[in-house]
Order: C-alpha cells, then sequence, then structure tokens
C-alpha cells in the first residue's frame, strides 16, 4: 500500500460559498490542517490533549473552527498532554490523542511515548514539523523526531504532501489500537498542513505487513487444555492484556470453572475483584508473599497478557523452573522471550479463554488454595497488620491513608498512581472491586505520570470517583497540570503522600547501600498554597486521628480537591523480592 | 555459542524500515558484520539482508522483534550452511606492482580475480567469493602494496525454496 500523491488538481471554478450548497460531489478542496481534525472526527475523536507553537499553527487554527466537535484541552507541558491522552485511553480503552509543535514541544513527547509503548497504550500523536524545503538544514525549531522516537513508537510516519493525511491518519488509528496496542506518532510538515487536497477518508480495517490478530489456534488450545486438566497445582498469572482484550467477564468464567487460584502483575490488577475467593493476590518485587513463594511451588503456570517482566520473574535462572507453562500472549515476540514456555497460545486473551473455556474440566483445589491462605496468614502477621496498625496521633502511614480511601470509595474508584513507595501501597492496599481501576505507569516507571494520567481517566470517565495518588517528588514533576484541573474542572481526588523523600530510592539507599542517603530529602514547598494558587482546593492531614474526615472531605468535595497527608519519614515497602534474589527468597522484613 | 546468522528481512520499501531494523540490532550492543538492502523477486517488496555474530537464542529474539515492525512482512535467519551466498571486493593497487615480475598476475589467476580498469598509476581489482577468500587475496596482495579496498555487505539466496512466499500465500497476499 505504497502511499502515492495523487496529482494537484487544479480548483474548481465554484464559488467557495457556492460549494458548500452545491451537491456533495463538488465540494472544495481543504486544507491539510482542517483534514486532520475531519480524520479525528471520522475516527470518533472528541478530546485532544495539547500545546500549540509555529509549526503546528495551521492545525491550530482550524481548530478554532472545530471547537464545538472536538473539545482541546490546553495543558501546561506537551509531557502532561501525552500522560493525560495516556489516562485517557487506558481508563476508556479508546485511543488517545494529542498535540505538540516541533522540536522542543515534540521533545517533551519522548517520555511519554517511552512509556506508552512500554504499556501498551493506544496513542495517536501529531506533532507538527518545520517546512519540508527545511528538512535536515537546522531550521529553527527543527528536531529529527522521526528519528528520536522510532525506537519509543509501534509506527511512526512523517507527512510532506497533504494528499497523504487521510490514508496515514487513518492507518495510525488503526495501528495505534489493534493487536497490542501502542504509541503512533505523525509528524506533518507545516507545508503539508497549509497545502489543499481533495478530502476523503476510509477507515484502515488491512494493512498488507502487518498482522495484528493472530486467528486462534486449536491444536494450541487443545495442548493448553491438556496441561490444565492434568495439573494439580496450577496458577494463573493475569496481566494487562485481560484489561486490554475487556476479557474481564469471561475471564471470571473461567477461572470460576477452573476453579485456579490467580495471582495478578501489577497492571492485572483489578482483572479479578480484590475480594473473588481465587484471587490469590499480587505477583513481583513488592507483591505479595502468596502467589511469589507458589509460584516456584506450583506444577503449571498459566500466564495470559503478561510478559514476564523483570520485575515480575526476579532471578529467571530460579523462577518456576520446576512448572510446566502455558503463555497466552497476542505479541509473538512476547513467547519464549524471558521465560520458555511448553504450550504458547497465540490469541487476543478474550478469543483465548473463550477457546480454551470450553476444553477445560470443572475442577476445584481446595488444598492448594488453603496453601496461600496460610502464606497470606503469614504475610499479615509481618507485613500487613503493621502497615495497618491504626494509628490514633502524629504523621500517617501511607498504607493508612490509602486503606481509608479505599474504603470511603468502597473500592470503586479508579486509581492512578505516580511512581515510587506510594505506588506500591496503592497496588496492595487498595481493594480493587470494579475491573479496570488500575492506571500506573509500570514499564517505565515514569515519575510525573500520575496527576496527568488522572486528568485523562476523569475526563474519559467522569462519572467514575478518580484517585491520583501521588509522592512530594513525582507530584513536583508534573503539578502544573493543577492549572487544566481547575481551568477545566477535572475533578479529580489528589492523595499527596507527603513523606519528604524520594521514598523509594531512599528505601534503596538504607536496604542496600549502608543507609548513605545521597540526594534523597527535599526541601518541599506548601502543597496546599500551590494548589490553591490553581485554584484547586485542599488542605493538609498531618494527624492520624484526622485521616478518616479528611479523606471524607476530599471526597466531599464538589471538584478537584489536593489531600496533602503528612506521612511517617521513613518506612519501608516490605515484602521485597531484592535485585538478583528468586521469587520465593521474597523477604517480609 | 555465538555462530555467524544471516537475517533476512522482507519489507515495504519505506524510509522509517532501515533504520528500525538496524534499532533493533544496536540497542543489543551487537555490531553488524555486513548490511545490505535491494528490490526481491516479489514486485515492490524488499529485501535486507544482515550478517551478525551472536547464539542462537538471540537471533531468533532479534527476527521476532524485527517481524513486529508495522511495515516489515517477515524476517528469517539461516547459518551459513543454508545459503548461496557471495561478496564482492575491490582492490586498488599500483600499476608498478604489474612490472615486478609476475606475482600479481599470478595471484589474479590463483584467485580467479577480475581486472577491472588499467590506470597508469593504479590498477582495479575485482573478486568475488566469501569473506575469507577476498580476505586472503587482501593479505597477499598487502605484500606487493594496496592503495584501497573495499569490500560490499553479504548477498545471498536461500537454499530451501523461499519461506517467503509460502507465507505470503498462507496471509493471502501476492
Ligand atoms: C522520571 C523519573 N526519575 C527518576 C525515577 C527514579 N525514582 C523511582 S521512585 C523515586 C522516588 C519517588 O519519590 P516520591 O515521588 O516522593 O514517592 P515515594 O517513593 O516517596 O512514595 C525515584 C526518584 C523515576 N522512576 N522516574
Ligand atoms: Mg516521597
Amino acid at each position: 500500500m505504497e502511499i502515492k500523491a495523487k496529482k494537484a488538481q487544479a480548483p474548481k471554478k465554484v464559488k467557495s460559498d457556492r460549494a458548500k450548497t452545491n451537491s456533495k460531489k463538488a465540494k472544495a478542496k481543504i486544507s491539510g490542517a482542517e483534514a486532520v481534525l475531519k480524520c479525528l472526527l471520522k475516527e470518533g475523536v472528541d478530546l485532544i490533549y495539547g500545546y500549540p507553537g509555529g509549526a503546528i499553527m495551521p492545525i491550530y487554527d482550524a481548530l478554532y473552527d472545530y471547537q464545538k466537535k472536538i473539545q482541546h484541552v490546553l495543558t501546561r507541558h506537551e509531557q502532561g498532554a501525552i500522560h493525560a491522552a495516556e489516562g485517557y485511553a487506558r481508563a476508556t480503552r479508546k485511543t488517545g490523542v494529542c498535540f505538540a509543535t516541533s522540536g522542543p514541544g515534540a521533545t517533551n513527547l519522548f517520555t511519554g511515548l517511552g512509556d506508552a509503548l512500554m504499556d501498551s497504550t493506544p496513542l495517536v500523536c501529531v506533532t507538527g514539523q518545520v517546512y519540508s524545503h527545511l528538512l535536515g538544514s537546522d531550521a529553527f525549531q527543527e528536531v529529527d523526531v522521526i528519528g528520536c522516537t522510532t525506537s519509543i513508537t509501534k509506527w511512526n510516519y512523517q507527512i510532506t504532501d497533504p494528499n497523504e493525511i487521510p490514508e496515514v491518519m487513518a492507518k495510525a488509528f488503526y495501528i495505534a489500537n489493534s493487536g497490542r496496542p501502542g504509541p503512533v506518532l505523525i509528524d506533518i510538515t507545516k507545508d503539508a498542513q497549509v497545502g489543499l487536497l481533495d478530502f476523503k477518508y476510509k477507515r484502515t480495517t488491512k494493512i498488507r505487513s502487518y498482522f495484528p490478530l493472530p486467528e486462534v489456534d486449536s491444536a494450541q488450545i487443545t495442548a493448553a487444555a491438556k496441561l490444565i486438566n492434568a495439573a494439580k497445582k496450577p496458577l494463573i498469572l493475569s496481566g494487562h492484556g485481560i484489561q486490554i482484550a475487556e476479557a474481564h467477564e469471561v475471564f471470571r468464567k473461567f477461572v470460576e470453572k477452573t476453579g485456579i487460584p490467580v495471582a495478578s502483575t501489577i497492571h492485572g490488577l483489578s482483572s479479578l475483584n480484590n475480594d473473588h475467593p481465587l484471587y490469590v493476590g499480587m505477583l513481583g518485587m513488592h507483591g505479595n508473599y502468596g502467589p511469589n513463594i507458589k509460584t516456584n511451588q506450583c506444577d503449571l503456570l498459566i500466564a495470559i497478557g503478561m510478559r514476564f517482566d523483570d520485575r515480575v520473574t526476579g532471578n529467571l535462572q530460579k523462577y518456576a523452573t520446576q512448572a510446566k507453562k502455558i503463555h497466552i500472549e497476542i505479541d509473538p515476540s512476547e513467547i519464549n522471550k524471558n521465560v520458555e514456555v511448553e504450550a504458547p497460545v497465540l490469541a487476543d486473551a478474550k478469543d483465548a479463554i473463550v477457546a480454551l473455556h470450553k476444553k477445560v474440566k470443572k475442577k476445584t483445589y481446595p488444598s492448594w488454595l488453603k496453601e496461600f491462605r496460610a502464606c497470606d496468614k503469614k504475610e499479615y502477621r509481618k507485613v500487613i497488620s503493621k502497615d495497618l496498625a491504626k494509628l490514633t496521633s502524629g504523621p500517617i502511614k501511607m498504607a493508612q491513608a490509602i486503606k481509608e480511601a479505599s474504603d470511603q470509595t468502597k473500592g470503586k474508584a479508579i486509581v492512578v498512581t505516580d511512581v515510587g513507595q506510594h505506588q506500591m501501597l496503592a497496588a496492595r492496599y487498595y481493594d480493587y472491586s470494579d475491573k479496570n481501576l488500575w492506571i500506573s505507569s509500570g514499564g517505565a516507571g515514569t515519575m510525573g505520570f500520575g496527576l496527568p494520567a488522572a486528568i485523562g481517566a476523569k475526563m474519559g470517565r467522569p462519572q467514575k470517583e478518580v484517585l491520583c495518588v501521588c509522592g512530594d517528588g513525582g507530584f513536583q514533576m508534573t503539578l502544573q497540570e493543577l492549572g487544566v484541573c481547575s481551568q477545566y474542572d477535572v475533578a479529580v481526588k489528589i492523595l499527596l503522600l507527603d513523606n519528604n523523600y524520594l521514598g523509594m530510592v531512599r528505601q534503596w539507599q538504607e536496604l542496600f547501600f549502608e543507609r548513605r542517603y545521597s540526594f534523597v530529602e527535599l526541601e518541599n514547598p506548601d502543597f496546599v498554597t500551590i494548589a490553591k494558587g490553581f485554584g484547586v482546593e485542599g488542605h493538609t492531614v498531618a494527624d492520624a486521628k484526622n485521616l478518616k474526615a479528611s479523606i471524607k472531605q476530599m471526597l466531599d468535595h464538589d471538584g478537584p480537591y489536593l489531600l496533602h497527608v503528612t506521612c511517617i519519614k521513613e518506612e519501608n515497602v516490605f515484602p521485597i523480592i531484592s535485585t538478583g534474589k528468586a521469587v520465593d527468597e521474597i523477604a517480609l522484613e | 555459542m555465538e555462530n555467524e546468522y544471516t537475517i533476512t528481512i522482507f519489507s515495504e520499501n519505506k524510509t522509517g524500515v532501515l533504520s528500525r531494523v538496524i534499532g533493533i540490532i544496536t540497542r543489543r550492543k551487537i555490531n553488524m558484520d555486513s548490511i545490505s538492502a535491494s528490490k526481491s523477486a516479489i514486485k515492490g517488496i524488499h529485501k535486507i539482508i544482515i550478517v551478525i555474530k551472536v547464539t542462537e537464542t538471540q537471533v531468533r529474539k532479534i527476527c521476532a522483534q524485527i517481524d513486529k515492525q508495522i511495515d516489515v512482512f517477515k524476517a528469517f535467519y539461516y547459518d551459513n550452511s543454508d545459503l548461496v551466498y557471495q561478496e564482492i571486493a575491490l582492490y586498488k593497487v599500483p600499476t608498478e606492482a604489474f612490472y615486478q615480475g609476475d606475482t600479481v598476475e599470478n595471484l589474479v589467476r590463483k584467485y580467479d580475480a577480475k581486472i577491472l580498469r588499467i590506470e597508469k598509476k593504479y590498477i582495479v581489482i575485482e573478486k568475488t567469493g566469501h569473506q575469507e577468500e577476498t580476505e586472503a587475496l587482501l593479505e597477499e596482495l598487502e605484500q606487493v602494496g594496496i592503495y584501497e579496498f573495499i569490500r560490499s555487505g553479504r548477498v545471498a539466496i536461500v537454499k530451501p525454496m523461499e519461506r517467503l512466499n509460502t507465507y505470503l500465500k498462507k496471509r493471502n497476499i501476492a
């Protein structure tokens, strides 16, 4: 499907006002800039995050006339725009869209592109570029955006001819949100935005070199079912793929039929409700004790839509070597990448689960499940009971703040986090009681993700409570987006867990670097005053006895709100699988 | 164990493909021994050939990542026994060297090389073959003196009947 520039036709000799009322055939040409917006409308886009500048001005000028059809949110930084688009995409399963200008506007998107690629988030990012005749001349605000973003996009393309716009944009949306989703960047030179074209749009449904949706192979299903039916101690690892495939219902039914315990990766949180009798907790470095220990004792691992990230597997050489493995995965390059498996199933998670459901026997594993519950008791005694020990005065425990917010939102809020200790505790102590509630930067661990992503999530699902859990460090990376909260009245509830430290790094320095605290202590601003300066209400809670009432006040507030929580300065997140250790060497203290 | 592998990649002929492919290899800090690109026997489909020294596990994973690129149809890897391959080398030697006995002439005969051009100051010799052969001639010519040497990337045809055709048929393309 080579994109050929159509020969520019001579403009039709029709007065422009007549052209509008005439038959459809006599449509006047439109600018490339307007075509971009029309493409977005054809793809059902009604929300864009962005930031204007010289090279994208024609598109912004066209946007002026499209404001009623497409909402544009002016973030305070392009990184805010792309993280907001990610939050929106993750919350809605739709494709997030953002705009930025050339040069620094585009480079400010890079963190978000890398983040979205790691976490399989569908985005279409449009960047302006200098005139095509200036490409390569080091023109003002020229950066080789295509060269720079090649390794952090699923696909990227530079448009230099307005006639390419409809077809390339259609491809962009198809690629971003098919197969394993990911970010696509389209760089459009200024002359292509200004130039004219006949607009005709056809959504892309096929690209000849791209096969996003593998058909379920019945032989692979049979092989997997055979392993499942023969297993004595099977364990399901549920990943992000279940959320992406929107497979929650079929997954729950499959789990209930097979009776197999479910452990989730961090992005698999809320693929099954926490209180489901077969849910046994989170995997990985700061996950729960049981699922990590039992990974090395089970006889079959059934991994669904996850990629055996090193934060999940710990030491690979000692990872579940005793177990047979089934890997259900849509991306062929993930199969046998980190862990070799006996039974790969190359398919969309939902399709695979539906096919597998028919072939598996109804079973229960009461004694196997009891082994998990015994682990839970141990973890409760050594970790959870301490984390949640009710303090009645003085600085607050992070876990306690999260638990309280969880209780008051009945485990049904969308939890959007930043990166650090508070993130791990939000993963551990929020009781996920509905589907698709977890939005966080997992693969990349991008500090600064939290607030803008929460804005995107709230705008995508305004009826949902959106709880943004941030640390004092990461919050300061993108807190300027408070301006968006107030300008557009985005009612996110920010739970700022302030330990006055880059806590996660401090924890590592304490545990692995002989307590040499090298540049991790912050001299923090008055966060509430800052929020108020942006027009966002808030208050500080510094005493544990006021925590409950403060969280209620935050949730009851109509509009965005910042609850600044003064936390205990030095607390560590446990359990932990230290670098190089095996999953069953997980330490409880 | 490391081995020499030849990766053949069939792709659309688009600007970004080559840099995507190269990025997949260089991000692993693997040096490419040779690279060449041209059209393939299938109309509109481009072929890239890259030679690297890696383990089989590495080359398998690299191919999987290359496959994943939107504009790539398919990447295959082969070890040398699966291939008929050639490289072409050019040597620029001083014309003088031909006057001193018949050393150079003997070398040209022995290596089945060709004389491409004769100038007053220099002669250009061409030799096609495997790297060891072009390398051996180079070493010998170095004894008599050499101005310039250049070797092309590997071009290769695979012995098994092209897997790509089967693959494309399965996908209902071409
Ligand atoms: C952009 C970026 N820079 C640096 C890091 C490394 N890092 C990971 S966690 C962390 C500390 C975060 O501190 P804070 O936001 O206060 O959260 P806490 O751990 O204290 O809860 C740092 C610096 C990162 N993940 N992202
Ligand atoms: Mg902190």
